[in-house]
């Protein structure tokens, strides 16, 4: 495999330098400081306020409902989220009133002075009580009752498990922050803030003020990760300081510190999937009956979509005639969840991948080879009957994880001995790029490059660089596409008032999807400067004096082949998918069941790696990010308040937490990707807590089915089998 | 809103400011615990008393073949000095523990006395060395044994008046075997679950100066002295560790349920690490 | 009453003249004293490059050098600097480190990497100061307080050990 040239991050020596403007680094004259007084309940009826008479008011402005010009909403799928709660309180922490001050000491007394009379009621905490249902759909594949029901009991086996997985923080390093403006002379509203999806935050703007989303005016400041977090939340942000700049006249910087981050903004739904599967005596797949729940928390936000891709990721990465798939997303009164790399996947992959070992231990045989021998392969169909038809790298990657590994032959729950137990553990995976369904056909994504008057070429959207690379990226497919020099490509600036909607940087959508639109605009664009044995840049500098048209726009059309039906949930949910293969090596004391994970390897089919260095880096950052969600991060909440809500208690994997990462970067090129790629960015976040815990059943003989596997869990199951070690 | 700062750069103005103080005023070394505190507004003193610049109390020197220890000494100090190596082991691995290089950089051995953390991870290691706290005043000055010092949740034998002025760390026993274990939320820069510090030695086939301390398993570091009272005297054998680690677990911790653990993980995990702990001095000591 | 002498020494209340040096530039200024590091730099004198991630020394982000010392600004008090040299990232004399970050793909989202080299500038010159090896497991440790979300730490260690040969 050639690999490709190794470009710098456009973004890089601002980034190293600390020169990179992050919200919190704006310098605005005159700027006020917006704060939010929440509700310190889960659950109840607003009555009213008490303001302190000792606090001068006037200093300070107020914000409340009233003052919303627009619709109290956020704008998101379902409009149920108030902006502003006016009366009925449905999570703690709700937003009830916004203050804004001349400085933070005098917005921290206000805050201080003013405490909302609320009158209780019990909260729905438990998603299994929950009867209020936000959405729930069914997958169907052949006929999963009547394959059960023929089962001959002599020659296959029903197996059942049941999965958790606990909530989830994305912990980007940069908390959550905006500063808005009053409007202009025109009555345009700018924000300018840390996000990963602009036109979002303009279309919740012009909602929230009734205004021409033209009227909202949307930059991207420098942005300290995301993860899925900054997906839906800068839209309440942002709204939030616009209403305060508007009210007070003053622009208004609104930057969580870390704790209030931690305490409301949403993360990964909590999850419960149910397996039934019944399988052959060869260790075939021959039905599955999936049961996933998720809970939603307190308002719709982006629930149904997570629940859309959890379910077409619950059968895992395998073929099987027969399987029903149920989901569904409740409401209860915890703090919205949201968006968070994987979206659903890494839930379920961890559910359908724990069931896989599971089956492995029934029937005495190697996790691995139960994969390959029901790994989809091209031609297979999945849950969805989506027919897969190319760029299907699933024997790729699993000869080179095997090859590398030699899993298939390692004596998986062997005994082992010793106080520190090593285990390895297996997990086999795939990830779809793109927007669920019929998404990128809604979205019509745009893109366009334009010549500067030097014969630069500047690209132009709207997905946003919060470290996984997409302006390098950007950069390396236009000038390839252009034949110009990667220099002589500029990124433009994110700003809603000059960056055409490429749509939300999310779903491992970017390389794919925009970068396809990409490199057909540049590709056009080079079409018109024409050819030459001069440099591009030489070339296109001629064509813009000779008065060429020097800007293409391209809307994204999804491949032509692809059919989704949404009200059955049959059809090709995406337009290709990335594989994948984790083996994770741990050691877990039994003094203290701490578990040390010391080397991962992966294989990973993207199609195409546009940055290899790149894309490793998002492969090991996913990594990490699976691997404290397999046994270190912890978020557990009391009466729907997160207790983990400082940096010290709510914890990530530091640099020595982190094991060995061996990436093998496999290429199985799809043909409506930009050079063949596929996208990257969940697909690492799916595997490597599967695989972590399968190294834990390995290391210890017990079976993990509930994320994350901290010590205390471990140290239960093992005593569970271990009632001799029972003294107290 | 503000607190006063008096910033002393001597014992003797530090022990002027505490009678200048109220009894709601705070001592400051190296911030790692108090500005958190402070900052997030848990912590509103009328007066804060700035230790930083008192470079007197910074100091490791030998006395008495054991070592005594400026309370105004850094975790980093601990670490890069070859005597606190040689006679503080186990303190030196404890405060290599505390908290990433940052952290080590400012901690102060007095700072970590005086907010006497049940989750401390030197208090442990100070009952397991059976170290002495010098307190002073204008009174006078007084030494305690950790013991005596170190009196519950977050409470100290410290008068207002008083400063802790220094640790003393008793010279080592021939053929003693020391042993620390750490069990924290993760690799670094954690806080402690639980905190083991076993000292002894094997004395013609029988156990001798035995001496552990604990943390994070009660409102206190604390000795486990069920579990020196159980091993002192005995025959190093299998049935004896488990039986006085089995005893010490019950007896010795008042384990709670918290943010980062449950009293029945650290019940049970205080046994099985003492269990390997002392196995493994054992093996160290024959 | 911003200054006077009291029998414990200064009393420091209201604010102080704080003079310190920050990357090479003598500073004088009147702060509360214990106003954080942090804010002395990012509000007071605009040096925006050092960031705030937890504001209780959790994450490093906020790392700058005292003294040659590496600590959290965020937990350390104007009145500890006085007549301190600070080096922060905008400092000269990381270029060889910023250098391995970029070709070594250290920086992704870049909001803890401004506190993660001025910490491999601290581990280097700490390697040199010991005689010890800057090897990959020396540079795991000195980073471990450090938090950073992106990258898994390989390809900042790779960077980090890359700045060594340079």
């Amino acid at each position: 495999m050639e690999r490709a040239v190794t470009l710098q991050r456009p973004e890089g020596p601002d980034k190293v330098t600390g020169r990179a403007l992050f919200a919190s680094d704006l310098k605005v004259e005159g700027a006020w400081f917006g704060g939010t007084v929440r509700s310190d309940v889960a659950r109840g009826e607003l009555l009213g306020f008490d303001f302190d008479p000792r606090f001068d008011f006037s200093r300070v402005t107020i914000a409340e409902p009233d003052d919303i010009p627009g619709r109290n909403l956020v704008a998101m799928i379902v409009d149920d989220q108030p902006l502003l709660c006016a009366r009925d309180i449905e999570h703690w922490g709700e937003p009830l009133l916004l203050v804004a001050a001349p400085d933070a000491e005098l917005l921290r007394s206000a805050l201080a002075s003013i405490k909302p009379r609320i009158e209780a009621s019990e909260p729905q905490l438990d998603m299994e009580a929950s009867e209020r249902v936000f959405k729930q759909l069914e997958i169907i594949k052949g006929d999963v009752d009547a394959a059960f029901a023929s089962a001959d009991g002599s020659s296959t086996r029903v197996i059942e498990g049941e999965y958790r997985t606990d909530t989830q923080e994305q912990m980007y390093i940069e908390p959550q922050g905006f500063i808005a403006f009053p409007p202009d002379s025109q009555g345009t509203t700018l924000v300018h803030g840390s996000m990963q999806c602009p036109y979002y935050v303009q279309k919740s703007l012009a909602r929230v003020f009734g205004i021409d989303p033209g009227r909202a005016r949307v930059i991207q400041a420098a942005t300290g990760g995301g993860f899925g977090g900054k997906e839906d939340y800068p839209s309440v942000l942002a709204c939030h300081a616009a209403l305060l700049a508007r009210k007070s006249g003053h622009p208004v910087r609104m930057i969580y510190d870390r704790h209030e981050d931690l305490a409301v903004t949403p993360k990964r739904h909590p999850s419960r999937v149910r397996h039934r599967t019944l399988v052959g005596r060869d260790g075939t797949l021959l039905a599955m009956d999936i049961d996933v729940l998720l809970d939603g928390g307190a308002y719709t936000t982006l629930s149904p979509v997570v629940l859309s891709r959890a379910c077409i990721h619950a059968a895992g990465a395998y073929r099987c005639d027969n399987v029903r798939i149920r989901g569904r997303v409740v409401a209860t009164n915890h703090v919205p969840y949201g968006a968070f790399r994987g979206f659903g996947a890494p839930q379920v992959c961890f559910a359908v991948e724990r069931q896989m070992d599971r089956i492995a231990v029934s029937f005495g045989m190697n996790p691995a080879l139960l994969r390959q021998r029901n790994m989809l392969r091209v031609g297979d169909s999945t849950a969805t009957s989506q027919v897969l038809r190319q760029s299907v790298g699933s024997e790729e990657v699993m000869r080179e994880i095997l090859g590398r590994t030699s899993f298939d032959v390692y004596p998986w729950r062997a005994p082992k001995t010793g106080r520190i137990r090593r285990g390895v553990g297996f997990s086999f995976f795939f990830h779809g790029a793109g927007f669920t369904g019929s998404g990128e056909q809604m979205l019509q994504a745009r893109v366009a490059v334009e010549l500067d008057r030097e014969g630069r070429a500047i690209v132009q959207s709207a997905s946003t660089e919060f470290g996984q690379g997409t302006l390098t990226m950007f950069r390396a497919i236009a000038a390839r596409a252009l034949g110009a020099s990667p220099e002589d490509v500029l990124i433009g600036d994110c700003d809603t008032s000059a960056v055409p909607n490429s749509g939300p940087t999310v779903a491992s959508r970017t390389c794919m999807i925009v970068g396809s639109c990409l490199a057909k605009a540049c590709g056009e664009l080079a079409a018109r400067v024409g050819p030459g044995t001069a440099p591009f840049r030489e070339r296109a500098r001629a064509f813009v004096a000779r008065d060429g048209d020097p800007r293409v726009e391209i809307t994204y059309a999804s491949p032509p082949d692809l059919h989704w039906d949404d009200a059955t949930y049959r059809g090709d949910a995406y337009p290709a998918y990335g594989w994948a293969a984790d083996v994770a090596e741990v050691e877990v004391s039994l003094d203290s069941f701490e578990v040390r994970v010391t080397r991962m390897v992966t294989a990973v089919d993207v199609g195409k790696a546009i940055q290899p260095q790149m894309v490793e880096g998002q492969i090991e950052g996913g990594s990490l990010q699976a691997i404290g969600f397999a046994h270190l991060e912890v978020v557990t909440s009391q009466d729907g308040r997160f207790l983990q809500d400082r940096m010290a208690t709510c914890i990530i994997p530091t640099s020595l937490d982190t094991p060995e990462f061996e990436v093998a970067l496999i290429e199985v090129p799809f043909e409506h990707g930009p050079y063949g790629a596929k996208g990257v960015g969940e697909l690492p976040m799916d595997g490597g807590a599967p695989a972590v815990a399968s190294a834990i059943e390995d290391a210890l003989g017990i079976h993990v089915d509930h994320l994350p596997a901290t010590p205390e869990r471990l140290m239960e199951l093992w005593l569970a089998q271990h009632p001799e070690e029972v003294f107290f | 809103m503000n607190p006063t700062v008096i910033g002393p750069r001597t014992l003797e103005e530090a022990l002027r400011a505490l009678q200048d103080v109220t009894p709601d005023s705070r001592l400051l070394a190296g911030g790692t615990d108090l500005m958190v505190e402070i900052e997030s507004g848990r912590t509103r003193p009328d007066a804060v008393i700035d230790l930083w610049r008192v470079k007197e109390l910074r100091y490791l020197r030998d006395e008495q073949g054991g070592l005594r220890i400026g309370a105004l000494s850094t975790c980093r100090d601990l670490l890069d000095s070859a005597l606190a190596r040689e006679r503080a082991d186990l303190l030196v691995l404890a405060a290599d523990q505390v908290g990433a290089e940052q952290i080590k950089n400012r901690a102060t051995l007095g700072g970590n006395l005086g907010t006497a953390s049940p989750a401390s991870d030197l208090g442990p290691v100070l009952f397991a060395l059976d170290a002495r706290v010098r307190l002073v005043s204008l009174r006078g000055a007084r030494e305690l044994s950790i013991d005596e010092f170190w009196t519950g949740y977050r409470a100290t034998a410290r008068a207002s008046d008083e400063l802790i002025e220094s640790v003393f760390v008793p010279a080592r026993t021939p053929g003693e075997r020391r042993g620390f274990r750490k069990v924290g939320t993760r690799a670094a820069q954690s806080i402690s679950k639980l905190v083991v510090a076993i000292v002894l030695r094997i004395d013609h086939g029988t156990l001798r100066g035995v001496r552990a301390g604990a943390g994070s398993i009660a409102d206190k570091s604390l000795r486990l002295a069920t579990l020196e009272r159980e091993l002192e005297g005995q025959r190093p054998d299998a049935a004896t560790v488990e039986r006085a680690t089995r005893a010490s677990a019950l007896a010795d911790a008042r384990a709670i349920d918290d943010v980062r653990s449950s009293a029945a993980y650290r019940r049970r995990t205080l046994q099985r690490v003492m269990h390997t702990l002392i196995h493994e001095l054992i093996e160290g000591a024959r | 009453m911003a200054r006077a002498a009291s029998r414990g020494g200064v009393l420091l209340s209201g604010e102080i003249d704080l003079s310190c040096n920050v990357n090479g530039v003598a500073r004088k200024l009147r702060v509360p004293p214990l106003r954080r590091l942090l804010d002395v730099l990012r509000i007071d004198l605009g040096l925006t490059g050092s960031k705030e991630g937890c504001g209780e020394g959790e994450c490093g982000a906020c790392t700058v050098l005292v003294d040659g010392v590496a600590l959290n600004s965020c937990i350390v008090p104007a009145c500890q600097v006085e007549g301190s040299e600070i080096t922060t990232i905008e400092s000269k004399g990381l270029e060889d480190i910023q250098q391995a970050f970029l070709d070594h793909g250290g920086a992704q989202c870049g909001i803890c990497t401004p506190g993660m080299i001025v910490m491999t500038r601290a581990w280097l010159e700490a390697c040199e100061r010991n005689r010890a090896t800057p090897d990959l497991e020396s540079a795991r440790k000195a980073l471990a307080g450090n938090l950073c979300r992106c990258t898994g730490y390989a390809k900042i260690l790779a960077s980090a050990l890359a700045a060594v040969k340079r």
